[in-house]
């Protein structure tokens, strides 16, 4: 123990209180996020089934037995093989069977993931950022700009999200000549998917900013001449986190789940580059004539995803609201 | 009005043994109250004081039978009438809660059901406790409301809880909690959230309804002038254990514990001259760190050596009994150093 | 009150008025309207004739206000795809949606509030934790996925209800009802699962936060503490008081299903405005989607004002001046 004789003289620091503050990774071991990370077997499972899917999705052209949108590798004599059975020319079995092109159905599934975590992912950081950044402005500046943007998120809240990104689907389609429309979709999807969810993240951020902004420390900083952007930034950015990873992860569900309706709808992705939801559309037609895997397990993946995406976004929530056990 | 009829094993009204409370949490186990005993007398009012934390409240939830998972009774007994009542089945408890066990909460603004007219959550209850008809339980309510001192109370029956100011909610309170005539009253914090102008009133108030009804009181605050004011006997508690109990007069005048000692130096006597107001060092242990011993003995300015290894029981002390080793016979020597 | 609902009464038209601009952006501003009625053929005078007889050169103002005028009689011009009025088509389509969305919201609405009760009185019964399990597993599911799990289980395998289509209809002057006809309810009965499900475990799972909030509250503690019965606790006084949070998020719940009616339709090949918007989407025809972006933000009002009457109903807060108070 450091016996320093000034350390004596100063008793408002315990003796017996070590010095040193524990690592990061300590603290985060000690912590009771971790704790109930770790008591919740669900959480750790579905932690575990999302972590292999992004790895999985980032690996596909590595680990899947074909480019299933490479048209030469296709064989049109494979088309409807049954999962798990010899094709009747090849003799080639697939796992989850084949579609009418002869395209392996597990490969699409691995490329399809991919588009839908990239499109899901985009989309959150777009809503996260412009809902974070339009709350803080809120909250911060108040008045009439506090005003204005707070009655769009009311006007926009009361319209479910598919509704606004339809909407904003439609205007693009108008607006954009036909034969851009393929090699954009995919931005204007990202977009219209994270226009339609910020103003969650504006709500808590601003609520959280009008109640910090008053705080003793804040204002302090503001006398001493600190720029409100940094004030922002240091201060009232960090109280917000919590909550905000909670709608994030939740959200992350949310637009997986829209971008696959959107491409179920037909306006999503272009079909050079199909997600699960594409993959859906194509496949139920089949359903009809008993060609039921190449619907269904698309349909499985995605609510695999969605699920454990959930799950994970649940347990977040429970355990940084202690009240809500 | 006439006395109660005394039950046949002339039993007091509630006696509390050796009560444990624990709750298991992901560190380990908590006991939040350990052996605590006490009893009180039909008719009387018993203060509990101690700091927030002490485990006032949490007795008065156990007698009631209202203690909030994962909370629970781990040892002891609580006799209503000579009878165990903390190991009851739920239906059973719940008619004698209201009946003969009733209790008033800290805040009368989140006290009463705000979507229901005071008259109706009056009426229910004595609905529930009295075979009478819902016309005579509406008079009684009218009269309830009477004796609790509002206005037109007639009019103000139909009335909903937010059309009432505080202290008036208060009464309300008090008024729903004698509904049925319980035996025994639990005051937790009645008047914490009041207006310092209301609180005397409600004390008040208490003091002659539970007179008239012959009703006794558990009252507990962290407000000793209160106590001092109300109680006939007086309970302090520290750290989920007894510290000292005694006839409040006394407990008072001359407190025993060293605890006691230090909460009465922090109250200012009028007339008392420039007396300063003595505050005592450190603050309560926390649960998961109850020191061994008396729990006291960090912050004890008389504390010697067994008081750091031995657990006192309640000892006689004056008129008082205290916790303490300092009124252990064979300490006498000890004390005279 | 009277004040608070003129003052509601404002806002919605206020909000009318923003959906209309941008409804009327859609219209003016996206393509040219012109190209889009006349064929490829017509005359450069003729343009101009039709530019000006549709009043295309007026100042925008005026067009906006020409706009607003006429979605108040019903009228959005003609669709471009399928050059027919846009109001008749919408008349035609909409009872299907309507019976829908009522059938499937109130069904989702009544079982919702009950799982949502049981689950937070029973909050560690076996059966609690599997209606949560489940209701997380209804979140995570698409809603068009529902649909097309339900076609294959109940159309394709057991063949027992049909797997898209409304069957027959009976005309109940310019009402077309499916309600009337055997064959019109049972086609019924999956597209309306497949709507409702989503609604029911959100419904449920806020019922359920709030009910359990509620049961912690200190009157619901006071009126354990005088006895009542658990059935009083539960019914009479926590289940108003859940309700009442309930009333505001059930009620754009309900109103949201008319949108998400879209995907129900398109998976069922329901004949109603939703799968009318989508194929508009799809071929850019604005005067319909103009129409349906208005129609959707008059039924979403018109839901607001009967939720804000309701809580006027059931919360006595809003509805007593205060009065008498003073110690």
């Amino acid at each position: 123990m450091n016996t320093q004789p000034h350390n004596r003289a100063t008793p408002a620091v315990p003796p017996d209180e070590p010095v040193h503050t524990p690592s990061l990774l300590a603290r985060m071991l000690d912590s009771d996020l971790w704790h109930s990370f770790v008591r919740s077997p669900v959480t750790v499972v579905s932690a575990v089934v999302a972590l292999l899917y992004v790895l999985a999705a980032l690996c596909a052209p590595l680990i899947s037995p074909q480019n299933p949108f490479d048209p030469a590798t296709l064989d049109l004599m494979e088309a409807f093989t049954p999962p798990l059975q010899a094709n009747a020319f090849s003799g080639r079995t697939f796992w989850l069977g084949t579609d009418a092109q002869g395209r392996d159905i597990f490969s699409a599934i691995l490329y399809g993931s991919r588009v839908s975590l990239l499109v899901g992912v985009a989309a959150v950081s777009f809503a996260a950022l412009l809902g974070i950044g339009l709350g803080l402005m809120s909250g911060y500046l108040g008045g009439w700009v506090d005003a204005l943007i707070m009655r769009i998120a009311d006007i926009q809240l009361s319209f479910p999200a598919i509704l606004i990104a339809l909407l904003i689907f439609g205007v693009f389609k108008g607006i954009v000549p036909p034969e851009l429309q393929d090699r954009v979709a995919l931005y204007v999807l990202i977009v219209a998917i994270g226009l339609s969810d910020w103003v969650q993240y504006a709500r808590t951020v601003r609520s959280s900013t009008m109640a910090e902004k008053n705080k003793e420390y804040v204002q302090a900083a503001r006398v001493i001449g600190v720029p409100a952007p940094l004030i922002l930034l240091r201060h009232i950015l960090p109280n917000v986190m919590g909550p905000v990873l909670v709608i994030a992860t939740i959200g992350l569900a949310l637009a997986i789940i829209l971008e696959s309706t959107l491409s179920f709808l037909g306006v999503g992705v272009p079909p050079t580059q199909p997600s699960l939801g594409t993959l859906i559309r194509v496949g139920q037609d089949f359903l009809f004539s008993g060609e039921w895997w190449i619907v269904l397990f698309p349909g499985l993946a995605l609510l695999i995803l969605a699920l454990s995406v959930n799950l994970l976004g649940d347990w977040l929530r429970d355990a940084l609201n202690p009240k809500l056990r | 009005m006439a006395p109660p009829p005394l039950s046949p094993n002339d039993a007091p009204l509630l006696r509390v043994r050796g009560l444990r409370i624990e709750f298991p949490t992901r560190r380990g186990t908590l006991v939040a109250i350990d052996d605590v005993s006490f009893d009180v007398a039909r008719g009387e009012v018993l203060g509990m004081v101690g700091e927030s934390g002490a485990g006032k409240s949490l007795t008065g939830a156990a007698i009631i039978g209202l203690l909030e998972p994962p909370g629970r009774i781990a040892g002891g007994e609580i006799l209503l009438h000579g009878r165990p009542i903390h190991a009851l089945p739920p239906a059973e408890m719940r008619r004698i809660r209201g009946r003969h066990i009733s209790m008033v909460f800290q805040d009368p603004l989140t006290s009463l059901n705000p979507l229901l007219t005071v008259g109706d959550q009056i009426v229910e209850t004595i609905l529930t406790h009295k075979p009478i008809g819902e016309q005579a339980a509406r008079r009684r309510a009218v009269e309830l409301l009477e004796e609790v001192g509002i206005p037109a109370p007639d009019q103000r029956i139909d009335h909903y809880p937010h059309q009432f100011s505080g202290g008036m909610r208060q009464r309300v309170v008090i008024a729903l909690a004698l509904c049925a005539d319980p035996e025994l009253i639990i005051a937790d914090e009645p008047t914490t959230a009041l207006d310092v102008s209301v609180q005397a009133q409600i004390i008040a108030l208490l003091r002659r309804l539970c007179r008239e009804h012959h009703t006794a009181v558990i009252l507990v605050t962290h407000d000793m002038g209160v106590i001092a004011e109300t109680a006939d006997r007086v309970a302090v508690m520290y750290a989920g254990r007894i510290a000292e109990i005694g006839p409040v007069r006394e407990v008072v005048k001359q407190p025993q514990h060293p605890y006691t000692r230090g909460l009465m130096g922090s109250i200012p006597v009028l007339g008392a001259g420039s007396r300063r107001l003595v505050q005592i060092d450190g603050a309560m242990p926390r649960l998961t760190a109850i020191p061994s011993g008396c729990a006291f003995h960090p912050r004890c300015g008389e504390a010697f050596a067994r008081c750091r290894e031995e657990r006192p029981e309640l000892l006689a002390a004056g008129h008082a009994r205290a916790a303490c080793w300092l009124y252990a016979g064979d300490n006498a020597a000890e004390r005279a150093r | 009150m009277l004040a608070v609902i003129l003052r509601r009464l404002l806002q919605s038209i206020l909000v009318m008025l923003a959906v209309a601009l941008v409804s009327f952006g859609l219209f003016r501003y996206i393509g040219d309207p012109i190209h889009n009625m006349v064929g490829q053929e017509a005359t450069l005078a003729e343009r101009e004739q039709l530019r000006e007889h549709l009043g295309l050169n007026d100042a925008v103002p005026v067009q906006f206000a020409r706009f607003v005028g006429n979605a108040l009689r019903g009228e959005f011009g003609i669709s471009y795809r399928m050059a027919r009025p846009v109001a008749d088509v919408i008349r035609e389509r909409l009872p299907a949606t309507l019976e829908l969305a009522l059938i499937s919201g109130s069904a989702a609405l009544l079982a919702g509030i009950a799982l949502g009760v049981y689950t937070a009185l029973r909050r560690d019964g076996w059966l609690s934790h599997a209606i949560m399990s489940a209701s997380l597993i209804g979140v995570s599911l698409p809603t068009f996925l529902i649909g097309i799990l339900l076609i294959y289980v109940f159309a394709v395998e057991l063949k027992v209800l049909p797997a898209f289509g409304r069957s027959e209809t009976v005309q109940l002057g310019w009402w077309n009802t499916g309600l009337l006809t055997a064959s019109g309810l049972k086609s019924l009965i999956l597209p309306a699962i497949t709507l409702g499900l989503y609604q029911l475990t959100l419904i449920m799972r806020l019922v359920r936060a709030e009910m359990l909030e509620v049961l912690r509250t200190d009157y619901i503690k006071f009126a354990r503490a005088r006895g009542l019965s658990d059935r009083s606790i539960h019914f009479r006084h926590a289940l108003k008081n859940t309700l009442l949070p309930v009333i505001t998020i059930a009620g754009l719940q309900i109103g949201s299903i008319i949108a998400f009616a879209i995907i129900t339709e398109t998976v069922f090949q329901w004949p109603g405005v939703g799968l009318l918007f989508i194929t508009a989407v799809q071929f850019v025809d604005i005067p319909v989607m103009a129409a349906y972006l208005v129609l959707i933000a008059l039924i979403f009002v018109v839901i607001n004002l009967i939720v804000d009457l309701l809580y006027f109903a059931v919360d006595p807060r809003l509805r007593v001046r205060r009065t008498g108070r003073g110690t």
